[in-house]
């Protein structure tokens, strides 16, 4: 260790692997992985000794390693910040709460942090990084399956795992026995000079490289998702369907490349939709069972099937999926306007405001109502629906459980002009009330909360609305996005290659049989030697099994004598070893 | 009207009172490794500084004929290793009991312990399931129960297989004390059914990968961060002129195996499992593109998952990249397993999710 001292007190070289044992030990330890060398020397001056230098960097580990790190720094604030393509709501309320750090954030691109400039220019360097290094390491590693194994070193007794021991065979037998034997064991062995240079585990190096290889996969396959998908939300009330054109769905979005004249044909009608919900304990109210039962067709003139959409198991359908996302109820209600004419009859989606119990907010408009007297009077209604009503005690609209239990619909009642007419989209689950006058009953404002079956008359004889029964409804997100079968392919040989990156050790190993004089007598020293990508526990195990496999065609020499341990100075005198077993040395030298 | 039956009161009740026993248990086995390491404070032997010194007379270059006697078979060969240039070549420290008999016996009881409170453990996890009948994984109680359990397990299954690593074991019953100590308190949750976005098959796959996973990269965590500890005691010690470590560091550092043994312990652990963490988030993508249309949405636990994948894989860069060797690595290897240990608790009670779970 006193040796060691003047090393620097960086304790960086600590654990220094095999690789750099390679410096020590010339050729013998190059190429045994095709990792790029570190370079920082500055370049010549001249714009193309600068592009070369800039490139260099570029695909070097250590800036692949600072890109790494920019990634997984930069990909943080995206989970902190509400993002607009997860809840935009989320990010309108962000930006009113916090006015100043939402236009910062804005400028930054922090609420859309995976498509921001800053954070795709992140991802392109690393992968334009990876692609730089991935080329040449890949013509490189051809290169190193045309070539040889590296001679034996001089001095076989630096490496990191090394054995010897000395026989009367004949140097030439034992080394061609050798190279069988390394043959044999899959390694690709050659002799060179008094010595067998034989390499194993080049499997490692593939598998590096398709792990690389599979990231770029999926980054293309990502790419190819996001360019050509579509995706569209739809809420269908019980009894109603949906059918694959753009004007049918309530949103819809798509990659740049998403061709909306040639979509698929294909639709379906929901028929039921089932909820059942935990009736007791701590978890009262969780959902426990969704499922909407819908029937479906594909193709022009497709047939029609059954089947149930659940929230694991989506509709997969013409190249789309359709996902069960949400669900709510919708009071199905009848309006009768001055004339006593049926001016609105169904049901009417309202919308949880309170996702646990479904206390739901919701209008109904009815743009064809008109008074006794036949004068234009657009009726509009606004008000809650709750599924179990607390009671009259409780005061308040707000449910106690998310079934059907006591359902109660309470409502106000507007006419005038809903403004539907003015050809401005306007949202159906919204009142513009500008044009709108609440009824009112003796100064107060007209309300009513109405059992199923109950009706609401409205003053002057301008008609009634009667609530006739509730139907549920389900929201349903179809998806389009090609590339999931590339993703899914990179992601697998990505993991195929990675665990051969990480198992497989490649190793070299050097057999050296040379015939040497000792005290008059010709004997032959065999000497072997391992080196590995990295220091392993397992090549001095190999080694052993080497060594003793090679054991029959150049077994020990009969009299070898304790003195053989000739090339080991340091050891003490040896003790006439007459005893039951060999004297350990390495024990000895340990102590 | 409910599908899924009701949770079994009793078997509920006995997996929390295995729980608790459980803790007891590891409570005294957490006693005895304690015990274990203050009488082995008191050793004289086996000091580092001392095996140091007898290290330097040793030439690194020997080499060794394998022979037996005078008969001409071949035994299993000696074969010399070398440590690669740079290296300290610094033996193991003699672990926790620093070779003192009374030491060893604590330790071999707190051993003993460890094994029984985890067969409580165990027991009150696999009642939980069984009251359910599902996969025990559906709350942040579940998940921290099991996640201690595996850590345990692992460390057992390193025992048997007869590795080097019970000086692990004080910080991870310490550890894992705590863990179930805030499972039993804050996180507690009834057992129940679970919502239907986790009835699903990729719930046992995914998720006990993620548990796997976590619960072996945090012996790897807890490796690295003594590396740290242990590597700059011997870099003291390899620097005679420079300040010393003091009397306790050296009593507590001197009996952990060297800096060099930690580091592959931990690298070792570390290598091994990425494959695993980046199965389980392969596996997450699948059952997300099940349950939600797209198999990435960047939602703030995919996302987090994304950047402990990430920074595991710098730390496995940082290995191959020369001057990022040893400290840089292993602080990489830290930061990679505080994004984990962030996205379990940060992300579950701070973060709001689509990866919600029933009543946290
Ligand atoms: C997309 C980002 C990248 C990821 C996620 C990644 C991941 C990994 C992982 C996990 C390993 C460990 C396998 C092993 O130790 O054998 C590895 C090894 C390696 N990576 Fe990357 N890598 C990325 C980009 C790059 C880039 C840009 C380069 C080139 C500059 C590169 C060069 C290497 C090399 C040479 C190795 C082998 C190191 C060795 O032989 O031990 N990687 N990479």
């Amino acid at each position: 260790m006193s040796t060691k001292t003047d090393t620097p007190r960086d304790p960086d070289t600590g654990a220094a692997a095999a690789a750099d044992a390679g410096s020590d030990l010339g050729a013998a330890g190059s190429q045994l992985s095709t990792a790029p060398t570190e370079d920082v020397t500055f370049p010549s001056l001249g714009p193309l000794g600068w592009a070369r230098w800039f490139w260099r960097q570029l695909t070097s580990m250590r800036v692949a390693l600072l890109l790494l790190f920019l990634l997984s720094i930069g990909a943080i604030p995206g989970s902190l910040i509400p993002q607009t393509s997860i809840d935009p709501v989320k990010v309108d309320q962000f930006k009113v709460e916090h006015s100043t750090l939402g236009d910062i954030y804005d400028k930054l691109g922090m609420f859309h942090v995976y498509s921001s400039v800053w954070f795709s220019a992140i991802y392109l360097l690393l992968f334009i990084s990876l692609i730089g290094c991935i080329v040449p390491r890949s013509w490189q590693f051809v290169g190193q399956l045309r070539g040889r194994p590296p001679g034996a070193p001089r001095r076989l007794t630096r490496l990191p795992a090394y054995t010897t021991w000395r026989t009367d065979a004949d140097p030439d037998e034992v080394l061609a026995a050798a190279e069988r034997m390394l043959k044999k064991r899959r390694f690709r062995a050659h002799r060179a000079g008094t010595a067998v240079a034989a390499e194993k585990g080049y499997l490692r190096e593939v598998g590096n490289l398709v792990f690389h290889i599979a990231l770029i996969v999926m980054l293309v396959a990502f790419a190819v998702g996001s360019l050509w998908k579509s995706e569209g939300g739809k809420l269908i009330t019980e009894g109603d369907g949906f059918a694959n054109s753009l004007t049918q769905y309530d949103d819809f979005k798509s990659g740049a490349f998403f061709d909306t004249d040639t979509m698929e044909p294909f639709g379906f009608t929901l028929n039921k939709f089932v909820a059942t919900y935990e009736r007791s304990g701590p978890q009262k109210g969780t959902p426990r069972v969704f499922r909407a039962d819908v029937t479906y067709f594909s193709g022009a003139d497709g047939k029609e099937h059954k089947t149930p959409i659940e929230v694991n198991t989506p509709l997969d359908i013409a190249g789309s999926k359709v996902y069960l996302l949400s669900h709510g109820y919708a009071p199905e209600v009848t309006v009768k306007d001055g004339r006593g004419k049926v001016v609105y009859k169904g049901a009417v989606p309202f919308l949880p405001q309170d996702p646990k119990n479904f206390t739901s907010t919701g209008v109904v408009k009815v743009p064809g109502a008109q008074t006794k007297d036949g004068k234009r009077n657009q009726l509009g209604f606004q008000g809650f629906f709750v599924p179990t009503f607390g009671g009259k005690g409780s005061g308040s609209m707000f449910s106690q459980f998310p079934a059907l239990d006591y359902p109660v619909l309470t409502l106000t009642a507007y006419h005038g002009d809903l403004g539907v007419d003015s050809g401005l989209p306007q949202s159906v689950y919204q009142l513009q009330k500008k044009n709108l006058k609440q009824y009112k009953v003796k100064g107060a404002p007209l309300a009513k909360m109405m059992l199923p079956g109950e009706t609401m008359k409205l003053p002057n004889g301008d008609g009634s609305i009667q609530f006739t029964g509730i139907k549920n409804w389900a929201s349903f997100k179809i998806t389009h996005q090609p590339g999931n079968g590339l993703a899914l392919t990179g992601a697998v040989a990505a993991l195929l290659g990675l665990a051969g990156s990480l198992f497989i050790q490649r190793r070299r190993v050097w057999i050296r049989a040379e015939r040497v004089t000792e005290n008059g007598i010709g004997i032959t020293v065999v000497e072997m030697a391992g080196l590995g990508r990295s220091e392993s526990a397992r090549l001095p195990e190999e080694l052993a099994d080497l060594a003793l496999a090679l054991e029959p065609d150049a077994p020990l020499a009969p009299n070898a004598a304790p003195g053989t341990e000739s090339d080991t100075p340091s050891q003490d005198p040896a003790e006439p070893t007459d005893s039951d077993g060999p004297a350990d040395p390495s024990e000895g030298a340990r102590a | 009207m409910n599908v899924a039956a009701a949770a079994n009161e009793t078997l509920a009740h006995n997996s929390n009172l295995l729980v608790y026993s459980a803790m007891a248990v590891y409570t005294l086995a957490f006693l005895a490794h304690m015990a274990e390491w203050v009488f082995g404070s008191r050793s004289k032997v086996g000091r580092t500084a001392a095996a140091l010194t007898a290290q330097v007379k040793a030439p690194a270059t020997v080499s060794v004929v394998a022979q037996k006697g005078g008969t001409a078979v071949l035994e299993r060969p000696k074969v010399i290793t070398k440590s690669a240039a740079g290296s300290r070549e610094v033996p193991d420290g003699p672990g926790a009991a620093g070779g003192t008999e009374k030491g060893d016996l604590y330790g071999r009881i707190a051993v003993s312990l460890t094994v029984l409170a985890w067969a409580l453990h165990v027991g009150g996890v696999i009642t939980r399931a069984l009251s359910v009948q599902r996969a025990p994984w559906g709350n942040m109680y579940e998940f921290s129960t099991t996640f201690a359990a595996v850590a345990v397990g692992f460390y057992l299954l390193l025992l048997t297989l007869k590795k080097n690593v019970r000086w692990i074991g004080l910080p991870l019953v310490t550890t894992v004390l705590l863990d179930l100590g805030l499972a039993v308190t804050v996180l507690y949750t009834a057992s129940d059914q679970l919502v239907p976005a986790l009835h699903s098959y990729w719930l046992w796959i995914h998720v006990s990968c993620a548990i796997i996973s976590g619960a072996v990269l945090y012996l790897g965590a807890v490796a690295t961060l003594l590396f740290l500890f242990r590597d700059r005691y011997e870099a003291k010690l390899a620097d005679p002129t420079g300040d010393q470590p003091g009397a306790f560091a050296t009593s507590v550092l001197e009996r952990l195996p060297s800096a060099a043994s930690l580091d592959k312990f931990a690298y070792r652990i570390n290598a091994t499992v990425f494959p695993l963490w980046t199965f389980t988030i392969i596996a997450g993508a699948i059952w997300a593109e099940a349950a939600w249309g797209r198999y990435w949405g960047w939602d703030p636990k995919e996302v987090w998952s994304f950047i402990t994948w990430v920074a595991y894989a710098g730390y496995l860069h940082a290995r191959a990249t020369a001057g990022w060797k040893g400290r840089k690595a292993a602080w990489l290897g830290l930061i990679a397993f505080a994004c984990y240990l962030f996205n379990y608790y940060g992300v579950n009670i701070f973060v709001t999710g689509l990866h919600s779970y029933a009543g946290v």
